[in-house]
């Protein structure tokens, strides 16, 4: 990471899209110093030689996990849909998709 | 380029096969295809908060089956990942999916062109969930959608080939081809239009002798070989034109709009996509116990080239018949499960291509009210001289129409071949006395006239009389 | 003395003796609740579902039908875990309004323990937090100096014990969001061994860091509340097999011969100098208590921020994307079509520290630069477990300081992230690798703020580390100090 130009406000706004964040003006260049600050402080990894290292995802060693497949009831549909910003017949609203 | 020049398509198919579950890849909910919206879900596969999956042991079964079946590499560890990105369809804004180390890799596919057989190879397998579905009815107010989420976590496997197809043609055969072994296997239903098997296409051209790949386009979503040959040929027209006119191909998602018969750009994936992979924090690998493996190997389906080979070497069934009746897995079970019965593969096979399939105009042999094990039942009765071939059509008219056993029917339908001479005697007698005539053109040589008198015998007795039996006893009183 | 001043094990023997009903226990737990409320502990409290839980407890017991030693004993949630019939929030504006369609594992048990569910916790909003400043509704305050912040992101069931208006908390832990606010409180607070607890029900911050855990008067309720949330869950597939010990049974045992480490990286200069004091004069203690002490060294602790802020903000990025006004939550439709409902929905739903958040991870993981960060800090996660490791082949626990610094004041550290996140510099590591942390109050500064020190230990040896803290416990007063009287 070390040849990387710190990021920048576009890439700030670019990111914000990417992660479906609207933000003003105001955010975005409080979030660009705030990133290049962190962004800065991370570097300090770099001090490190990991080549030979393998990556952790999990710290505690873990057994696969399976489940027999068998059906079990599901939620009633009231429930699943009760907390619903918008309910069309037995759907989820949302604004309509254009593919 | 000029006008003159010719391209020649690159292909490669990734095929979406529904694993045949009974539950959801990562919650119990049933994949049952055709409930009401949003009555096969639960927390789980509409992502509410503080949910965890918990992975299907059948769904892994099935996808080890497929690699198996594949000829493909089975990796003892995999891995999941999430793909990140914002859709209603996709509840948690990410799938859970296999990304750099997939259950299955490096295996083929023999498919069947015009008489020449090609090898397809197979780059990978990896198991995913589905998503939901967007749904815009015309009836819906015109600025909104909704979401059913029924589909959401339905367990999928993506088979993805080389980029060794050279033709739409080739692409329809290894769709075919695919969805014959995946129905052999029975890792999947191959149901097209409940979209349990359905494929995406990378199509590129390149001017014929060159070997670079030109850029591709990808059409989403094909979901019958017919489509599949006509969206590839309407892209290899469409890239060739682009070329030929100076232009460029981008690379792009594209549609099959099966009603105006053309792919177009799908507005929703315009956006770059950067899916942000990386491996799923709420799922160990995917590590397969000793063993595992080589258990489903044992267990393995017959694949329906080895039954093709086996049906005619060892059933010595002609190439024309071992190929129609290994064309479809449940054809080949229906016909076993007969076999099975009786060992009387020709005569077996007779049955179900002239007369069950033929029936059947092409739907399911699921619909059939009988089983396969009927018409060994069927053919048994008449090798064993238990009814004749006549009384067999009408027994079988009855399978048609009620279904049952074909010994049942006989039994009740009192149509048992009678081969007691005590009971066919008198009728002969009779059919004798009354034709006089016919027994003295026989007896001054005019034989052929014993097939008259059979066929009244026959007649009188309602069939039932043992044809043979018959002839016997007519030659026998006429001292022939 | 007042009943809310009690331990819930004080509680539970005066329930079983007949002196006192839950029903007066969970009375005196919304009395001290009324009185405290200056302090911001709760998001949602449901006092009448309490106390009618607390009558079916005292019915229970009439009938000598107790559910085990928790049963009528009024506890509280952090806001994260889902609680059906009560409402979520996870501290956001987001989830203003929901309501939880089913129970998480750990609430189920200890519901099923016969625990008077008092109400939801304040919390930094989804988790994400050292304060609790970063609340989408309110901050939480310290009990022992309310000017002060209780620290987070389990701010509200720090306060919630501290002051006495539960008996017991659940809290969640991703970074040292039980452990710090723990040590800010004066009270005790356990991480377990990841997978030790199952996470089923509650919303995911960084999922292959948090942890489940209980926040408590002292050691003992520690271990009773653990013993009752533990244990392999089939609804979490991180959730472990491995058999649960007792947690009770060797409590009192001692740390005759114990051999307890001590890495020189955690005792730095710059830290705050009482809070070093306090550390080492329980080292001494431990000494006397026939420990052995041992030097031991974690190299690579000065690296475990760094990669913290990577991989749980990676994660989070990915868990937080649920939360986009389709199923449930506050949409913010402007009637422009879908990208613009997400994008007001999430923009103006999620508070700036999430948002941060968000975009740094949406950052570490996206094309061109999920090597440099994302791997490269997993790969460095690799190397501090690794670390670990090679201490605990030398010793049977670590003892270290909790916190740099004891409780700060309210917005001292909100305008700069970095000056926040370092306040997490001694607990991060442990979940990186894993394992399990344990805070116990240490001592009091000059000014009369709690102390606290972590005591870590192997995976799954949750029952040595309570050991050694009862140890000490034992030795002095400063776990029955109350800063509510």
């Amino acid at each position: 990471m070390s040849k990387e130009a710190p990021i920048d406000r576009a890439a700030v706004v670019h990111v914000a899209k990417l992660a479906r964040l609207t933000v003003t003006d105001a955010e975005a260049d409080a979030l660009t110093r705030d990133m290049q600050s962190i962004l800065a402080y991370v570097k300090k990894l770099d001090e490190l030689d990991v080549r030979e290292v393998a990556a952790t995802s999990h710290a505690v060693h873990l057994e696969t996990l399976l489940r027999p497949d068998e059906p079990r009831p599901c939620m009633p549909l009231e429930k699943v849909i009760a907390n619903s910003p918008e309910r069309i017949g037995d759907g989820f609203g949302v604004p309509k998709i254009i593919e | 380029m000029s006008n003159e020049t010719e391209f020649e398509p690159v292909i490669g198919l990734e095929v979406h096969a529904q694993l045949a579950t009974k539950t959801k890849l990562f919650c119990g909910c049933s994949t049952a295809f055709g409930a009401p919206p949003n009555t096969n879900v639960c927390e789980v596969c509409t992502g509410m908060p503080g949910v965890l999956p918990v992975l299907n042991a059948q769904a892994v079964e099935l996808a080890v089956r497929a690699g198996l079946g594949l000829k493909c590499t089975i990796n003892e560890r995999s891995q999941w990942s999430r793909k990140n990105y914002f859709y209603p369809d996709l509840p948690k804004g990410y799938q859970i999916s296999q990304y750099d180390k997939p259950i299955c890799t490096g295996g083929k596919l023999d498919i069947e062109v015009d008489g020449h057989t090609m090898t397809v190879g197979i780059t990978r397998i990896h198991m995913e969930e589905d998503a939901g579905k967007n749904v815009h009815d015309d009836g819906l107010a015109g600025s909104r959608s909704y979401v059913d989420f029924n589909r959401s976590s339905v367990p999928l496997v993506e088979i993805v080939s080389e980029p060794d197809i050279r033709s739409s043609a080739q692409a329809a055969a290894y769709m075919k081809a695919m969805r014959q072994v995946l129905r052999y296997l029975g890792v999947c239903d191959g149901n097209l239009e409940e979209g349990s098997l359905r494929c995406d296409a990378n199509v590129s051209v390149r001017p014929k002798g060159t070997e670079k790949f030109g850029t591709r386009a990808e059409i989403k979503n094909i979901n019958s070989f017919r489509f599949v040959q006509q969206a590839i040929d309407y892209e290899i027209e469409r890239q060739s034109e682009l070329i030929r006119a100076g232009n460029k191909v981008v690379q792009e998602t594209r549609l099959w709009d099966s009603q105006a018969k053309e792919t177009r750009s799908m507005r929703s994936k315009e956006e770059a996509h950067d899916y942000r992979y990386f491996p799923e924090p709420d799922l160990p690998d995917l590590v397969l116990k000793a063993g595992f493996v080589d258990g489903v190997k044992k267990q393995l389906p017959e694949l329906p080239h080895d039954k093709l080979q086996r049906y005619i070497a060892t059933l010595q069934l002609s190439p024309y018949d071992a190929k129609i009746l290994t064309e479809d897995a449940e054809v080949a079970a229906f016909f076993d499960a007969a076999l099975a019965v009786h060992k009387n593969a020709k005569s077996i096979g007779n049955w179900v291509i002239n007369e069950v399939l033929r029936d059947l105009k092409g739907s399911s042999i699921e619909s059939l009210k009988f089983e396969g094990a009927a018409i060994g039942e069927l053919v048994k009765l008449i090798d064993d001289n238990t009814i004749s071939g006549k009384i067999a059509k009408d027994v079988y008219a009855e399978l048609m129409a009620n279904g049952g056993s074909p010994k049942a029917i006989v039994d009740a339908k009192g149509w048992v071949q009678v081969t007691d001479t005590g009971a066919i005697e008198p009728i002969v007698d009779r059919v004798l006395a009354a034709n006089a005539e016919s027994v003295e053109k026989y007896k001054a040589g005019k034989t052929n006239v014993i097939g008259f008198l059979v066929g009244l015998v026959m007649k009188e007795s309602k069939g039932k009389a043992n044809p043979a039996m018959v002839n016997d006893l007519l030659k026998k009183k006429m001292g022939g | 003395m007042d009943l809310a001043n009690l331990t819930a094990h004080e509680l539970t023997e005066q329930l079983a003796a007949g002196k006192v009903s839950s029903v007066e226990a969970t009375t005196a737990c919304l009395q001290r609740l009324e009185k405290t409320a200056g302090l911001g502990a709760y998001l949602h409290v449901d006092a009448n579902g309490a106390k009618k839980q607390a009558a079916a407890a005292d019915e229970r017991r009439a009938k000598k039908q107790s559910a085990g030693p928790l049963d009528g004993v009024p506890i509280a949630l952090k806001d994260i875990f889902l609680t059906e019939g009560l409402p979520t929030t996870c501290g956001s504006r987001i989830l203003e309004g929901f309501n939880a369609p089913y129970d998480g594992t750990a609430v189920k048990k200890l519901k099923d323990a016969g625990t008077i569910l008092i109400g939801k916790l304040n919390m930094d909003e989804f988790a994400m937090g050292s304060s609790n400043e970063h609340s989408g509704y309110l901050p939480a305050k310290n009990p022992w100096d309310p000017t002060r912040v209780p620290g987070g992101s389990s701010g509200g069931s720090a306060v919630a014990v501290a002051a006495g208006s539960a008996y017991m908390t659940l809290g969640t832990d991703t970074g040292g969001s039980i452990r710090q606010p723990a040590a800010l409180t004066g009270i005790v607070g356990l991480k377990p061994t990841y997978g030790r607890v199952s996470r089923y029900g509650v919303i995911a911050f960084a999922s292959s860091l948090d942890q489940v855990g209980p926040m408590t008067k002292d050691v003992t309720d520690c271990a009773t509340m653990l013993q009752t949330i533990a244990g392999h869950d089939p609804r979490d597939s991180t959730s472990s097999v491995e058999k649960v010990p007792s947690y009770t049974q060797a409590l009192e045992q001692g740390v005759q011969g114990l051999k307890i480490g001590v890495p020189k990286e955690y005792f730095i200069d710059g830290m705050d100098p009482e809070v070093r004091a306090s550390v080492d004069a329980a080292l001494e203690s431990y000494k006397k208590l026939g420990a052995t002490l041992v030097d031991v060294s974690l190299p690579h602790t000065d690296y475990g921020i760094a990669v913290y802020y990577l991989v749980a903000t990676a994660e989070a990025s990915s868990n937080l994307a649920r939360f986009d006004g389709v199923r449930y939550g506050k949409r913010v439709d402007p009637g422009k079509g879908l990208l613009e409902m997400y994008l007001e929905t999430r923009g103006k739903g999620f508070g700036p520290e999430v948002k941060r958040r968000i975009m740094l991870g949406t950052y570490a993981l996206s094309a061109g630069y999920y090597d440099a960060y994302y791997v490269k800090a997993q790969k460095v996660r690799t190397l501090v477990a690794q670390d670990f490791k090679q201490a605990f082949a030398k010793c049977d626990v670590i003892v270290t300081p909790t916190s740099p610094t004891p409780a700060f004041k309210l917005g001292e550290n909100t305008s700069d992230p970095i000056k926040m996140y370092l306040a997490d510099v001694f607990t991060v590591a442990v979940n990186l690798a894993g394992l399990p942390g344990l805070s116990l109050p240490s001592g009091f500064s000059k000014s009369g703020l709690p102390i606290g020190m972590q005591v870590l230990g192997r995976p799954f040896d949750e029952a040595t580390i309570l050991r050694t803290a009862r140890a000490f416990e034992r030795e002095h007063d400063f776990s029955s100090r109350r800063a509510i009287s």
